[in-house]
């Protein structure tokens, strides 16, 4: 039977960034946790979304495209150009 | 920054002019900043006012300033069916459909090209909000304050966009995950569970 105040796994996922980012209440974070410790589906959830995560923040080595990089210094360089032939 | 910029206008190539124009006024602009926010927050706010100009040229683009109505509607994390309702003994909100572990996949597997396919591809899916909030965020590394400053939202209203990207990408990688691999399929079968999806 289960107890009105023990979280249930739909709650849990729907907390489940509050959790994260240390956003939970202390009585909340407390039956998140208990319920985390009975329930190896949610843990497998909140593994995922480590995993998830994780893989996320591996993007950012994604550097911009090279064509656009050129043209960006292209400018860079006619303004710089602009500039010293006003100061002449 | 270029892909923050193509969910707030219509094309690519306008994405790139947006981010070329705001890379521009940070260098034209720089020695103005007066230090009162943190100078990514302040470059973050010139790609915002150069995007929504482009946009107002633009009656294709998307309105970022729209996050209002993107916050309004309401979206779970997981669909709602791979839940029981209750009943049998078993309390409403518990799994029908559970999610599975993957420590036992290989790691070449999970770090694969494809994976950060699947990534990339959802972020691009994204609505403006999420899609922001998750790069800035799990991406770039920016603190939550900063991310709230620089969209002009509550810290509660950074975590709900942020909440809802991450759900979506995790879902897709599990649907990625699910197809791929014959070894999670096969556990499905054997559990009392059955795995994510048909």
């Amino acid at each position: 039977m289960t107890q009105l105040n023990e979280m249930a796994c739909q709650e849990l996922v729907a907390l489940i960034t509050d959790y994260l980012e240390d956003a939970l209440s202390q009585g909340d974070r407390q039956r998140f946790e208990e319920h985390l410790a009975r329930c190896p589906d949610c843990r497998n959830y909140l593994a995922q979304m480590r995993v998830t995560i994780r893989l996320t923040g591996a993007l950012k080595g994604d550097s911009i495209p090279a064509e656009l990089r050129q043209q960006f210094l292209g400018v860079l360089q006619q303004m710089k150009r602009g500039s010293s032939s006003r100061r002449a | 920054m270029l892909r923050i910029a193509n969910g707030m206008v219509a094309s690519p190539a306008l994405a790139e002019d947006v981010v070329q124009e705001t890379w521009l006024a940070v260098y034209t602009g720089i020695h103005r900043f007066e230090r009162r926010s943190s100078v990514r927050t302040w470059i973050f706010r010139i790609l915002m006012n150069t995007a929504n100009t482009q946009r107002t040229r633009d009656a294709r683009s998307v309105p970022f300033a729209d996050l209002r109505r993107e916050l309004s509607v309401g979206e779970p994390a997981v669909e709602p069916e791979r839940f029981l309702a209750g009943g049998e003994g078993r309390g409403p909100g518990r799994w029908s459909a559970a999610p599975q572990s993957w420590n036992e996949e290989p790691e070449a597997h999970l770090l694969s090209g494809e994976t950060f396919d699947v990534i990339r591809r959802t972020i691009d899916t994204l609505p403006p909000g999420q899609r922001a909030v998750v790069i800035l965020r799990d991406v770039q590394g920016w603190n939550p304050d900063e991310v709230s400053e620089a969209l002009g939202v509550s810290r509660g209203n950074q975590r709900v966009l942020l909440h809802r990207a991450r759900s979506r990408l995790r879902a897709a990688l599990e649907s990625w995950m699910w197809a791929a691999s014959p070894r999670l399929r096969s556990a499905a079968g054997r559990a009392e569970n059955a795995g994510p999806y048909p």
